[in-house]
């Protein structure tokens, strides 16, 4: 049984979103999505999932408040922690049991209410660890990073270059909010903020709430006719955040472990053939680099590839023509649906100035971020 | 929503495991999660190595004080390169577990789960109610400074209320659970009480009594579920799970009659039509309804259809509920009896009834034949029902 993306909607996308609260911009998304869909929520949807955390809510219980703005009261309506990707993959999982046929993932973030948001960075390490008092909490994708550059031979320049280009492609993107006109220049002499990575190649913030509904391949005929398909989406965890000594360094085990099981589902075996575009991890400039070898997107040898354009809007393979997380910025556990949100446009040709020319077949890929190691990867196809 | 006829996979339960319940345990939460999800595998004669997909179900955040808490206990759930999602629906999240778990195998895509809850509450300080004080709206409600057992309070005197209920009739409850414990070898708080111990004993929020509420619990409990191909293979008696219910009602607790929770109604009704259950008073044969307090065993009886709106303490005294009764409801003990970790109380439940349709339950083994069994869990505030229908 197939399952599609009938309808997306989005409200924010704006480093600050004043205007509304997390609860209302769920309301604004949800609404926009609704109509895309042409569902109504109170009859046509039989389930509805958010995604979400509890210390980015300062909710102790942040399911208490997913139901009402996305029309979810008295339906059943549920939360589950992890990136806004993994929660695609339940709602695959729940259509694909037959017993549900559309199925709402909603998440949202809103970081700039978060006043303490580098201490709450700081909970999410292991207690053992967070007595080392170490100054960043980011610290791990430093060492990442470096593990990565020492064992693929790819320099500070190739990290540099991944920010300069997805940095200077958002300024297309309506949705891409920390988008700059930067040069590799800029990048190399601006001071790291954690070893390697400057602030450049680290993404910001940003608030957004996204709203996706899913339907059945039988009941999908019903809503519109702007299907997107899910071929394949899965996820995995390399370790947990209480055992990060045990993590393979410079590597994301992870991300190929997803991208496996989405791959298998979606019946890949080569993806650079099979698929026409990639919207890929990028919070982290080395992580695009990274993630595309995890992904099986370039072999071993990507940094080379990234040199010679191959990975530019117009290259053999476009990755992040969204200008990626590096322009979208980070939107906590919605950052996989934000990626997945600029796949589904390009497929449908709605993309505006980044829509990219005769694409069919994409893949997404997301990280949860550090201290984490969990990633979700989907397969989306236009038919 | 549809009928079962169409789930691909049938899903069984093969295995289950549970830590001690105690206040305090010395282990980490990744170390208890561990310590029940092994004893899940061993019971189902698995090893890590055959598991698919990992469930874990754990409660705020705030009583670990970590963040992201489905991370830091995923390798403790056995989520070590593998698929690991965690659920949180508030209370509602033990009996949510299993079902997410269900949706893992009935789609196909893992022949086996391991579904973990764990909750370790006792290190927050100076009390883990303390966690319950940003369960609220921040604008509305906060700024008031609630205490949780003040609502329940006022869910409990509406119940009185609405059904003539007396302070008598629901510490039955509490002393049946508590008595029901006494054969848990988990248990923290079973004890041999009195109606008059209940109604002596330390008043908390009138009308709710020190005897009426559950304990500050830590522990874990995991169970196994498993395709029906695996299933046939690796036990020669699975138990199915024959129907899923969820319904999360609005955040508005306020604005709602708290003499019935409609949420479970609902959640009860969707799962009874997925295991084609018309008149489950009838075809129900054990239940573990939700029992952080006493008057929720009552209130849930009726909110799973078991009895009929305010009948249920009028059976109770008839002692229908007992483990010698028509319907035995937690014959485990429950979370008055057991203990309340707030994720593992609800898994623990499904692996009481796990226990009682294997007739495995050794001293707490209903006396009357078993087949169909339900469980629910409660949850956020006030508004989480999760359903689970188990049949041999």
């Amino acid at each position: 049984m197939r399952v599609a993306v009938v309808g997306v909607g989005w409200y924010g996308f704006k480093p600050v979103v004043p205007e509304l609260s997390f609860r209302e911009m769920m309301f604004e998304a949800a609404v926009r999505a609704y109509e895309d869909a042409g569902v109504d929520p109170r009859r046509d949807v039989d389930a509805f999932i958010s995604c979400q955390e509890d210390f980015w809510e300062g909710v102790a219980i942040s399911n208490e408040f997913a139901p009402e703005p996305i029309g979810g009261a008295l339906r059943p309506t549920i939360t589950i922690t992890g990136d806004g990707l993994q929660c695609v993959g339940q709602a695959y999982m729940m259509v694909r049991s037959g017993v549900f046929k559309v199925v709402v993932v909603e998440a949202h973030a809103k970081p700039s209410s978060i006043v303490t948001l580098q201490e709450v960075y700081e909970f999410s390490l292991d207690p053992v660890i967070r007595t080392l008092k170490i100054p960043n909490p980011l610290f791990q994708a430093g060492l990442d990073a470096a593990a990565y550059m020492r064992r693929s031979g790819a320099s500070r320049e190739h990290l540099a270059m991944v920010a300069v280009k997805n940095k200077t492609r958002g300024l297309l993107n309506p949705r891409a909010s920390h988008s700059a006109k930067v040069t590799l220049d800029e990048v190399l002499n601006s001071k790291p903020v954690v070893y390697p990575l400057t602030r450049y190649e680290i993404a910001g913030f940003t608030d957004v709430a996204i709203n996706v509904v899913l339907a059945s391949e039988d009941v999908a005929r019903r809503f519109g006719d702007k299907h997107v398909w899910i071929d394949g989406v899965w996820w995995a965890t390399e370790v947990g955040t209480g055992a990060i000594e045990w993590h393979e360094w410079g590597r994301m085990p992870s991300m190929r472990m997803a991208a496996l099981g989405a791959y298998k589902l979606a019946g890949i075996e080569d993806p650079l053939r099979q698929t026409d575009f990639a919207e890929v991890e990028d919070r982290f400039s080395y992580m695009e680099l990274l993630t595309l070898e995890e992904l099986g997107l370039g072999g071993d040898g990507v940094h080379r590839l990234l040199e010679q354009g191959y990975y530019n809007p117009g290259g053999g393979y476009p990755v992040n023509p969204s200008g990626g997380s590096l322009s979208i910025g980070v939107t906590l556990e919605a950052t996989g649906l934000s990626r997945l949100l600029e796949a589904i446009l390009q497929l449908r040709g709605e993309a505006g100035g980044v829509q990219l020319k005769d694409v069919r077949r994409a893949i997404v890929a997301s990280w949860r971020g550090p201290p984490t190691y969990t990633s979700a990867v989907a397969v989306v196809s236009k038919d | 929503m549809k009928p079962n006829i169409f789930v691909k996979d049938k899903v069984a339960i093969v295995g289950a495991g549970l830590t001690l319940f105690r206040r305090r345990l010395l282990e980490t939460p990744r170390e208890l999660a561990w310590e029940a999800a092994r004893e899940a595998l061993n019971s189902a004669g698995l090893t890590l190595k055959d598991i698919d997909c990992i469930v874990v179900g754990s409660a705020p955040d705030a009583f670990d004080g970590i963040h992201m808490k489905g991370e830091y206990l995923a390798d403790g759930s056995g989520g070590f390169n593998k698929p690991v999602v965690r659920v949180f629906v508030g209370g509602g999240t033990g009996v949510m577990v299993p079902v997410v778990a269900w949706w893992h195998v009935a789609s196909g895509l893992c022949k086996t789960v391991l579904a973990v809850g764990e909750e370790k509450m006792s290190h927050a300080y100076p009390h883990p109610q303390g966690v319950f004080a940003y369960i609220w709206d921040p604008i509305l409600e906060r700024p008031l400074g609630p205490n949780l057992i003040w609502i329940f309070a006022l869910e409990m005197r509406r119940y009185m209320h609405v059904c003539n209920a007396s302070k008598e009739d629901i510490a039955l409850v509490s002393v049946k659970n508590k008595r029901n414990a006494l054969d848990h070898p988990a248990a923290q708080a079973a004890a041999n009480i009195t109606v008059d111990d209940v109604l002596k004993s330390d008043v908390l929020v009138w009308p709710v009594q020190l005897l009426d509420i559950s304990p500050v619990s830590d522990g874990a409990a995991a169970l196994v579920l498993a395709s029906e191909s695996v299933a046939r293979r690796v036990t020669d008696t699975p138990v199915w799970v024959e129907g899923i219910g969820i319904t999360t009602d609005n955040t508005h607790w306020f604005n709602r009659d708290l003499a019935y929770p409609r949420y479970l109604e609902y959640a009860a009704r969707m799962a009874y039509k997925m295991a084609g259950i018309e008149r489950p008073w009838k075809e129900i044969d054990v239940a573990e309804p939700y029992d952080p307090f006493d008057y929720k065993e009552l209130h849930h009886i009726e909110g799973l259809m078991l009895a009929r709106r305010c009948e249920a303490p009028k059976l109770l005294r008839e002692g229908y509920f007992d483990r010698s009764g028509e319907l035995p409801t937690t014959p485990s003990g429950g979370l008055l009896g057991v203990g309340n970790p707030i994720a593992a109380a609800g898994v623990m439940k499904v692996t009481e009834l796990f226990w009682q349709l294997r007739y495995e339950a050794g001293a707490r083994q209903v006396k009357k034949p078993v087949h169909k069994a339900v469980a629910n869990a409660w949850g956020d505030l006030m508004q989480v029902g999760t359903v689970i229908v188990l049949s041999t």
